[in-house]
């Protein structure tokens, strides 16, 4: 057991748990935080993903000693943003969104790719987002859908 | 008003944007338990023993004796127990359960579990034919007689893994005597036939609800009602909240899969080089129990002759077990397995007689009036021509055809033409699911569709409200659709087969055109209606004779690749389709599921590898199960052509299945076309372009 102190979704926030416990875990059962999914538990498909300091990370694999004095950004911190916003539109009016299981995870990997990459040519979105498992969508309109909120966000990021 | 067809914004996209969209695993009941699954470790073997540790208080084994009705997980063929009794057949078939409030605790339990087991001889061969299915259409004996040439190919086909993104689950609770279930499932009724058959339990006792479901394919049919009935059983002992989530690993080990399959066709070549006769021979792998499988076979087997018309043909099929992980409903149900010989087939007897495919092709293309496989009628109109014309003018698909067979280019596009039958095959619609659908007007003037269909990313909640607010003229806000809860919507049947838009959309287009003349503002009204076989449809059950179905959606799928000359990689490098849906309800949906769709199949073909060795399958996550990303996805483009079916509504018919069917024949062409190889096996990976490249 140890105390982990970190800020999420900008509050500040103490929990007393096994440093090895996975964030995941913690996100969604003590912080009910359960947008962040959990679609193959071994780091490889992206639907746990969050931002720690503004990095993509797949928690699923982050333990939780490991974040002590970090911010952290779940789905539901993000969706209260101007960035979200363009995005959420970007997927709703290309059809990005099929079962939505992949889809905070892949809002998520949009996000840190336009914050590093606020213009990205199609080659660049696919790089961006191959960490992200889909099996609904095929991508197209997810690619298209990065695209058209890199041009309708200009300036945000 | 706009025509239906033009897009709106899906009804559930922000609640799953925003995160807060609940799937089962995000559902939390106080005072809620976890369940985990002790299961088989050996292949085929008889349960001599069983010690169970001493138990911590609050934590429990159920097994087959806690089984109040029967031990047997109900589903067209009921040969899957619930809990193994006193034999197991295959690795990983489940025994009991341990539940309790710790997670960690129960693993522990689990590990003390000791299962002594004597193991019996496995048989993995295709040696224990359980269903046969033979069929004839004209005089396929004379065909091969008088033959001037005879052409044999045999092709095979691997597993497949839904991957759902969202992993199998099941949670339930006890609410005033009644077994509450929530899951993430695509029928709600066959989960609650099933449970009330292990519970002996009354209509009134069981109640199924479906949570948002991520992803399913075909993987959440059946599978989920094996799972319901271990946690009904759980629940009726233990009478507290309980939850039974798989993790990626236990979901790829245990849930059913696309079934293997084995295909030999043969053609009779007459004197003028014409395909006078046809036979095709298929086996597939079931796995350890039936469930689904023959249903799964009569689909592949009336799907023989593709897109064609070929007047004298036999068919024949069998069902295999093997002590090997069951399989099941996969998107496609069949249909891809057989496509994929077909268009194989076709191209290779072209290149046996030296003619040229697309002609040979064309000429046996199906045509409006002709007679399909088990000598029913194509009745509706077949744009296929059109189609054909529209994909190969988008993907230049003549000239590169032409310019890629030059030896060592590397480079290849094939093209892909199938046909699905929409809804159940034969006569299931009519005499085993018998659809009812319910419209509920309040006085406050809302609609509520009452109908047990699933939306599980494929946008039903979109459309099925865009039917009903195209009818009663109303917003889109004005109705409601929320998701099926066994106790309020009645069994408008399972959400499979290409049926929910056209079989019950449809009833809910009548349905609303009923409300529209009964309609008066302020007051409540019920309509509802009952699914009808049109009266022209007949078939024959036993002799596959007549109509298989009641319309057939068309595609053409042409896909571009490159081929690694070094490692045989093959990278896609376009993608186009043209479908015949009938007409959409969405466009921007059907195009999302054509997309969607077509790099599953794509995957299927040329990607997706799965195999089983001695009865286990080798594969445990999505690390070495590879499904394509967006690194492998190319430029799509995707086409629709209008050909209303009268019966649909606005005339829209099936498209989710459609769209992944065509996709393995399409890139194992290219690949083909690419190598100057014959491919006969799916998926074409490097090493098996590495063995075509060596032995020719
Ligand atoms: S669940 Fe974390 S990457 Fe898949
Ligand atoms: S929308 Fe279903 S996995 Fe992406």
């Amino acid at each position: 057991m140890a105390k982990i102190k970190f800020t999420l979704n900008n509050k500040q926030v103490e929990i007393e748990k096994s440093p090895t416990a996975r964030l995941l875990d913690i996100l969604r059962e003590d912080f009910d935080f359960t947008g962040v999914k959990e679609g193959c538990g071994e780091g490889e498909c992206g639907a746990c993903a969050v931002l720690i300091n503004d990095q993509i990370v797949n928690s699923c694999i982050v333990p939780l000693g490991t974040v002590e004095g970090k911010n952290i950004v779940t789905i539901e911190g993000f969706s209260k943003t101007k960035r979200h916003e363009v995005l959420r539109n970007a997927f709703e009016e290309e059809g990005a969104v099929q079962c939505g299981f992949c889809t905070p995870g892949m809002l998520i990997a949009s996000e840190s790719l336009l914050n590093k990459n606020p213009h990205p040519t199609d080659e660049e979105i696919k790089i961006g987002l191959s960490g992200n498992l889909c099996r609904c969508t095929g991508y197209n309109m997810i690619i298209k859908a990065v695209k058209s909120a890199s041009k309708k966000g200009d300036g945000l990021w | 008003m706009k025509d239906i067809s033009s897009s709106v914004r899906k009804v559930d996209s922000i609640i799953k944007m925003s995160g807060v969209a609940q799937y089962v695993d995000d559902i939390k009941i106080s005072g809620m338990l976890y369940a985990k699954t002790v299961r088989s470790t050996k292949v085929k073997a008889i349960i001599k023993n069983i010690i169970i540790p001493e138990l911590p208080s609050g934590y429990h084994t159920v097994d087959h004796s806690d089984i109040p009705g029967k031990n047997v997980v109900s589903i067209i063929f009921d040969d899957m127990p619930v809990f193994a009794e006193k034999e197991v057949k295959y690795y990983g078939e489940p025994i009991m359960l341990v539940v309790g409030e710790d997670k960690d605790v129960i693993t522990d339990i689990i590990s003390n579990i000791e299962i002594e087991y004597q193991e019996q001889t496995p048989v993995f061969e295709k040696i224990k034919s359980a269903i046969n299915y033979h069929f004839v259409k004209g005089d396929s004996n004379k065909a091969f007689k008088n033959a001037k040439k005879i052409i044999k190919y045999d092709y095979e086909t691997g597993y497949q893994e839904q991957l759902y993104i969202e992993p199998q689950g099941m949670i339930g609770e006890i609410e005033n005597n009644k077994v509450t279930l929530t899951g993430s499932i695509q029928c709600p009724y066959y989960v609650k036939n099933a449970v009330k058959v292990v519970l002996d339990a009354n209509d009134d006792e069981v109640r199924v609800k479906q949570a948002v479901v991520g992803g399913a394919f075909g993987g959440k049919e059946e599978f989920p009602s094996l799972m319901a009935c271990e946690l009904a059983v759980a629940l009726r002992k233990i009478k507290k909240p309980i939850k039974l989530i798989y993790e990626r690993e236990e979901d790829m080990q245990v849930t059913t899969k696309r079934h293997p399959a084995w295909i030999h066709m043969e053609a009779a070549i007459n004197e003028f080089n014409e395909i006078d006769g046809l036979t095709a021979k298929a086996a597939i792998d079931a796995g350890a129990s039936i469930g689904l499988s023959g249903v799964v076979l009569a689909r592949a087997l009336i799907a023989s002759t593709g897109a064609y018309t070929i007047e004298n043909i036999e068919v024949d099929g069998d069902v295999f077990l093997t002590n090997t992980v069951p399989n099941g409903a996969f998107r496609g149900f069949g249909a891809p397995q057989m496509l994929f010989a077909v268009e194989m087939f076709i191209h290779h007897i072209a290149k046996e007689l030296d003619i040229d495919p697309l002609e040979l092709r064309l000429k046996y293309l199906a045509k409006q009036g002709d007679a399909t496989s088990t000598r029913g009628k194509f009745r509706d109109p077949i744009i296929m021509n059109d189609m054909i014309k529209k994909a190969m003018e988008m993907s230049d698909y003549k000239n590169k055809v032409k310019a890629y067979e030059e030896e060592g280019t590397y480079k290849g596009i094939g093209m892909s033409w199938f046909l699905h039958g929409c809804g159940f095959t034969g006569s299931g619609e009519a005499d085993h699911i018998k659809a009812l659908v319910k419209l509920e007007k309040g006085a406050d003037d809302k609609v509520t569709i009452l109908i047990a269909a699933v939306d599980m990313g494929q946008g039903i909640q979109t459309t099925m409200k865009k039917i009903v607010s195209h009818i009663l003229n109303i917003p889109l806000d004005q109705i409601i659709y929320n998701k099926p809860d066994t106790d309020l919507v009645p069994d408008s049947g399972p959400t499979v087969a290409s049926r929910t838009i056209m079989i019950v959309g449809g009833l809910v287009a009548r349905a609303a055109k009923q409300l529209k003349e009964k309609w008066e503002d302020g007051k409540q009204i019920v309509v509802s209606e009952r699914y009808k076989q049109p009266e022209y449809i007949k078939w024959d059950e036993d002799n596959f004779i007549g109509d298989a179905y009641p319309a057939y959606s068309w595609g053409v799928n042409i896909v571009e690749v490159e081929v690694c000359p070094v490692t045989y990689q093959v990278t896609l490098v376009g993608i186009w389709s043209v479908y015949d849906v009938g007409k959409a309800i969405d466009e921007r949906i059907v195009m999302g599921q054509a997309d969607g769709g077509i790099l599953q199949g794509v995957g299927y073909g040329y990607l997706e590898v799965m195999r089983n060795e001695n009865g286990r399958i080798v594969h445990k996550n999505v690390t070495d199960y590879i499904i394509p990303t967006t690194g492998d996805t190319p430029p799509m483009e995707t086409f629709l052509i209008d050909n209303p079916y009268p019966l649909g509504p606005y005339g829209a018919k099936g498209a989710g299945e459609l769209t992944l069917v065509g996709g393995a024949p399409a890139v194992a062409l290219a690949i083909e076309n690419a190598i100057n190889k014959k491919v006969t096996r799916i998926p074409v990976t490097p090493e098996y372009i590495m063995e075509l490249m060596k032995n020719g």
